[in-house]
Parts: C-alpha cells; sequence; structure tokens
C-alpha cells in the first residue's frame, strides 16, 4: 500500500509536469510561426480561434485523423520505434528542470550531465528513421544530422565545463543559485553566444537545417513519415528545442532567479521567471529562424570543429587561470 | 530493498539479454541497437548502486558518441551479407578460434578478480580509498583521480591523443587534383573582381575561361 502511494504521488507529479510541456509545445509552434510570419510582413495563423492560438490543436487533430503510411520495404520495427524514442527524450529530460528551489521532479546530483546525456542521445530517433526508412533522402538527411549533432555536442560540453568551473556542482539548482549575484551571461557573454549557436545546430533548427533541407532531401528523416509518427517527430522536434531554451536559461540566465532582488519582482513566482527567460530565448530562435539563410555543409562541420572548439576550450583555460589565480575557486 | 531488487534484476536480465542478442541476430544494424540497449542499462545498473557520475558519462560517452560512429560505420559499409554467410555456415569463420581464446581469457581473469575480492577482500584496498562520507559520488572521483593517480589519468589521456594522430596519419593521403574551397577567398571577393563588362563584336565572339 506504501508503494502504491509513492507510485501514485510520483504519477500525479510527472502528469502535472508533462501536461503543461505539451500544451506549451503546442503553442511555441504557434509563436514560432507567427514571429517568423511578422518577420515576413505576413500574418501567419490566424484564423483557428482568437489570433489563430489553437491552430496547433487543430493540426494535431488532421493528424490524428491521418493514416500512417508504412513503406512495404522498410524495417518496420524501428521505423514505428525512432519517433517514439524522439519524442520520450525529448520529455524525460523535463524531469530534472528546477522551476523553482523546491519545484523540481528529480533534484539530482548530476543534473546538467543528465541533460547532456539526453539532448546527446537525441540524435538515435533521426538516424533510426533516416535507415529504418530504407531510402535515400531520409538516409542522407540521418547522416548529415548525425555528424552535425556529435560535432556540436562537444562545443556544448566544453560550454558547460566553463559553467561548472564556476559553480563547483553539477546539480541544477546549484548552478542556479551561484548565479545569485551576477548571471553567468555578464562574465561569459561569449561563451552564452556560442552556446546560443550550438544550441540551433543541436535541436537542426534553420541555419543549420541541413537534414531536413527541402530544396535537396525533400523532408529528409521525416520523408516517409505520415499522420501521428510525423506529428511525434515534430513534437519531439519543438519540445527539445525548449528544452535547449530552458538548458540556455539555467546556465546563463540565472534559470528561476527574478532579475533583480527588489519588492515588486521577488513576488512574481520563479516558475514564471524560467518560462520568461525560455520565451525570450525561443523568440530569439524563431527570429533566427527567419533572417538568416541556410549554411552550407562543409561550412557547419568548419564552425564547429574549427571555430567553436577551440574557442571554447580556450576559454575554459580563461576562466581556470582566472577563477585560480584570484583564488575564486569553488572549493567545498 | 523489494523494490531496489526488482529494478536491478530487471536492468541486469536486459542487459545479459541484449549482450547475447549483439551476437545472436542477424541484422548487425539490430546488432549495434542491442549494444546500445546494453550500454543504457548498465548506467542503469551504476546509477542504482550510487555511482550516478559513472552511469551519467557511460551514457555520454558511450551512447552519445561511440555507438553513434558504431551505427555510423556499420550503415555506411555492408557487412550485413558476411554475418549471414556465417550463419549460414557458407563460409567457415577464422576468426572462432581467435575469439574462443580471447573470450577465455576474459572470463579466467574475471574469475580471478571476483574470487580474490570474495575470498581475500584485504589485498583490495577498494573500501579504503572511496571513503564512505557524505560528500557526492564526483567530488569523492574528482577528489582521487587528480590527486592520487593524476599520472595514470595523464597518461591514459596521451594514449588515447597517440590513438587519435595515429589513426588519422594511418589514413590521411594527399590527393592531387582536388578544388578546395577557401572560405576566405569566398567571401572576400568584390563585385568588381568578379564581374567584366566585355565588348563583344559580332561573328568573332569572345574567349571567356584562359
Amino acid at each position: 500500500m506504501e508503494y502504491l502511494n509513492i507510485v501514485f504521488q510520483e504519477v500525479y507529479k510527472i502528469v502535472f509536469l508533462l501536461v503543461p510541456v505539451l500544451v506549451s509545445v503546442a503553442m511555441i509552434v504557434w509563436l514560432d510561426r507567427r514571429v517568423w510570419a511578422f518577420v515576413q510582413k505576413r500574418q501567419g495563423p490566424n484564423v483557428v480561434g482568437p489570433f489563430g492560438l489553437l491552430q496547433s490543436l487543430a493540426d494535431a487533430l488532421k493528424y490524428i485523423f491521418k493514416e500512417i503510411i508504412i513503406p512495404s520495404s522498410s524495417n518496420k520495427v524501428i521505423f514505428i520505434l525512432a519517433p517514439i524514442v524522439t519524442m520520450t527524450l525529448a520529455l524525460i529530460a523535463w524531469a530534472v528542470i528546477p522551476f523553482s528551489a523546491t519545484q523540481v521532479l528529480a533534484d539530482i546530483n548530476v543534473g546538467i550531465l543528465y541533460l547532456f546525456a539526453v539532448s546527446s542521445l537525441g540524435v538515435y530517433g533521426i538516424i533510426m528513421g533516416g535507415w529504418a526508412s530504407n531510402s535515400k533522402y531520409p538516409f542522407l538527411g540521418a547522416i548529415r544530422s548525425a555528424a552535425q549533432m556529435v560535432s556540436y555536442e562537444v562545443s556544448i560540453g566544453v560550454i558547460i565545463i566553463n559553467v561548472l568551473l564556476c559553480v563547483g556542482s553539477l546539480n541544477l539548482n546549484d548552478i542556479v543559485i551561484a548565479q545569485q549575484n551576477m548571471w553567468f551571461v555578464i562574465p561569459l557573454f561569449p561563451m552564452f553566444v556560442i552556446f546560443f549557436i550550438s544550441a540551433l545546430a543541436e535541436t537542426n533548427r534553420p541555419p543549420f537545417d541541413l537534414p531536413e533541407a527541402e530544396a535537396e532531401l525533400v523532408a529528409g528523416y521525416q520523408t516517409e513519415y505520415s499522420g501521428m509518427m510525423y506529428a511525434m517527430f515534430w513534437l519531439g522536434e519543438y519540445a527539445n528545442i525548449l528544452l535547449m531554451c530552458a538548458m540556455g536559461s539555467i546556465l546563463f540566465l540565472g534559470g528561476w532567479m527574478s532579475p533583480i532582488d527588489v519588492y515588486p519582482f521577488n513576488l512574481v513566482p520563479s516558475a514564471i521567471w524560467l518560462i520568461l527567460k525560455i520565451l525570450l530565448l525561443f523568440i530569439l530562435f524563431a527570429l533566427v529562424k527567419a533572417i538568416v539563410p541556410r549554411y552550407r555543409y562543409d561550412q557547419l562541420m568548419r564552425l564547429g570543429w574549427k571555430v567553436f572548439l577551440p574557442l571554447s576550450l580556450i576559454w575554459v583555460v580563461l576562466t581556470a587561470s582566472y577563477l585560480f589565480y584570484f583564488n575564486l575557486l569553488p572549493v567545498n | 530493498m523489494f523494490a531496489h531488487a526488482i529494478f536491478f534484476y530487471t536492468f541486469s536480465i536486459i542487459a545479459v539479454v541484449s549482450a547475447i542478442m549483439v551476437t545472436a541476430s542477424k541484422n548487425t544494424v539490430h546488432s549495434v541497437f542491442f549494444l546500445i540497449l546494453d550500454f543504457i542499462s548498465i548506467s542503469c545498473l551504476f546509477i542504482m548502486i550510487g555511482a550516478e557520475f559513472l552511469g551519467m558519462i557511460m551514457l555520454i560517452v558511450y551512447v552519445g558518441a561511440v555507438a553513434v560512429l558504431f551505427l555510423f560505420v556499420v550503415m555506411m559499409l555492408n557487412v550485413a551479407q558476411q554475418k549471414n554467410q556465417w550463419f549460414a555456415g557458407q563460409q567457415s569463420s577464422k576468426h572462432i578460434p581467435v575469439g574462443i581464446i580471447i573470450s577465455t581469457l576474459i572470463f579466467v581473469e574475471v574469475i580471478i578478480v571476483i574470487g580474490g575480492w570474495k575470498y581475500k577482500p584485504e589485498i583490495f584496498d577498494i573500501n579504503n580509498s572511496i571513503a564512505q562520507t557524505s560528500i557526492s559520488n564526483t567530488h569523492s572521483l574528482g577528489q582521487i583521480l587528480y590527486t592520487d593517480y593524476i599520472h595514470v589519468f595523464q597518461i591514459s589521456g596521451m594514449i588515447l591523443l597517440v590513438a587519435m594522430v595515429g589513426a588519422i596519419v594511418l589514413t590521411f593521403r594527399q590527393r592531387s587534383g582536388v578544388k578546395r574551397q577557401s572560405y576566405i577567398k569566398q567571401i572576400s571577393r568584390e563585385r568588381t573582381e568578379g564581374v567584366e563588362v566585355l565588348e563583344v563584336q559580332s561573328n568573332k565572339g569572345v574567349k571567356i575561361d584562359d
């Protein structure tokens, strides 16, 4: 009976985390299309519901009622597993995101490593989908995406080391609390810029959306997918983007901390601050999508390996020497 | 304790079964996916015994990077056919005796280590090196790795570096006749050097490339 109680409590918590995440993923798709449209002086989706807010709901309904087509020469098990893997990985990472000092599903010691591990597993959904389709375009897209995500993970890892040097802990709440006096975006500003660009590449967003470059590869790894399976890829992708925004705001923008600790601001619940920061980063993502042309593939690789990796490594050495010289290393 | 046992046996059964399936499955890509499943369940076991840092590093390094490259190679090279021939017994493999010898050696080594651990615990200094204190797993690992074993740590890093340089040197070849793209040249092109206005006489034309 005691076990059942614990299980029930945890399920309750998980549902209350996942339902808002899924709803906000649907809303964020609408926001993305709206921002994109406004940059190009269009209206964007504005018909379904007030301001077109229910557009994603209508889309989801359409996807549910469409037929799921499984190519006869595909590897069926892996073909079906791929969108499930993408979706699951995008959702399990939210377990460690702290919405306030106490509101966190799993306050584990190695939170940032968990986030990094889950985001590095994200490549499997894409590579499985591309290979199992047994078709040229999806396979090319999958290979492109695997190489791209593995490359940019390296620089994200080194950037995380930079932040960890200043914090002295792998716990996400400790990382947020360490930014009480100054957000890490100020001393580590170049790292924030590199993190943002690497996050774009890691989530296959424009200008690095080569895995699904529609002019060359039809739709990349998603070419053979239809109906709900396509929608799951799509939801997983946007949940991953939101996750990257959350990671950026925890590492650099002070997470759930309010910007200034004075009267009207510290009354606002800390979860609201985190959501506002995630939204700010997401609008930047959407703007980049609207204003930047697509990268060439060799340039993408050059940027990752020859520019970002050396730069972030040099910055690790600089941060470590600075902290060591001024005796600021966080030792406990 | 009961729930702990359930989880332990679930993960270990998954790990053992998927390890067997790595060698038993006929499709090589399936083998790699079983290998990934094996890595994941082993990292779950690591987390269950409280070594959360090792478990996460296992996920990041092996599943996130090594297995992706594995999958890459297996998907690109068509090794499936060769493996099928072994299964069908059309072609006898010369690797099987070597494999048996190596696996017997590993088995004997594991038996020695586990037997020694069980019956002569005093030769293994494990209980003293990882002190059972309140500091976290990551901290204690760092304190040992970067103080007592710093030289071993750095030597292993050097070995990895040498392996990487060696692999690059072995496969690197200077190819002639390759058109290289210099991005500095490409972005620093001006309109004046890119476009030229020519006076074309009729019936004569102009020679454009020289």
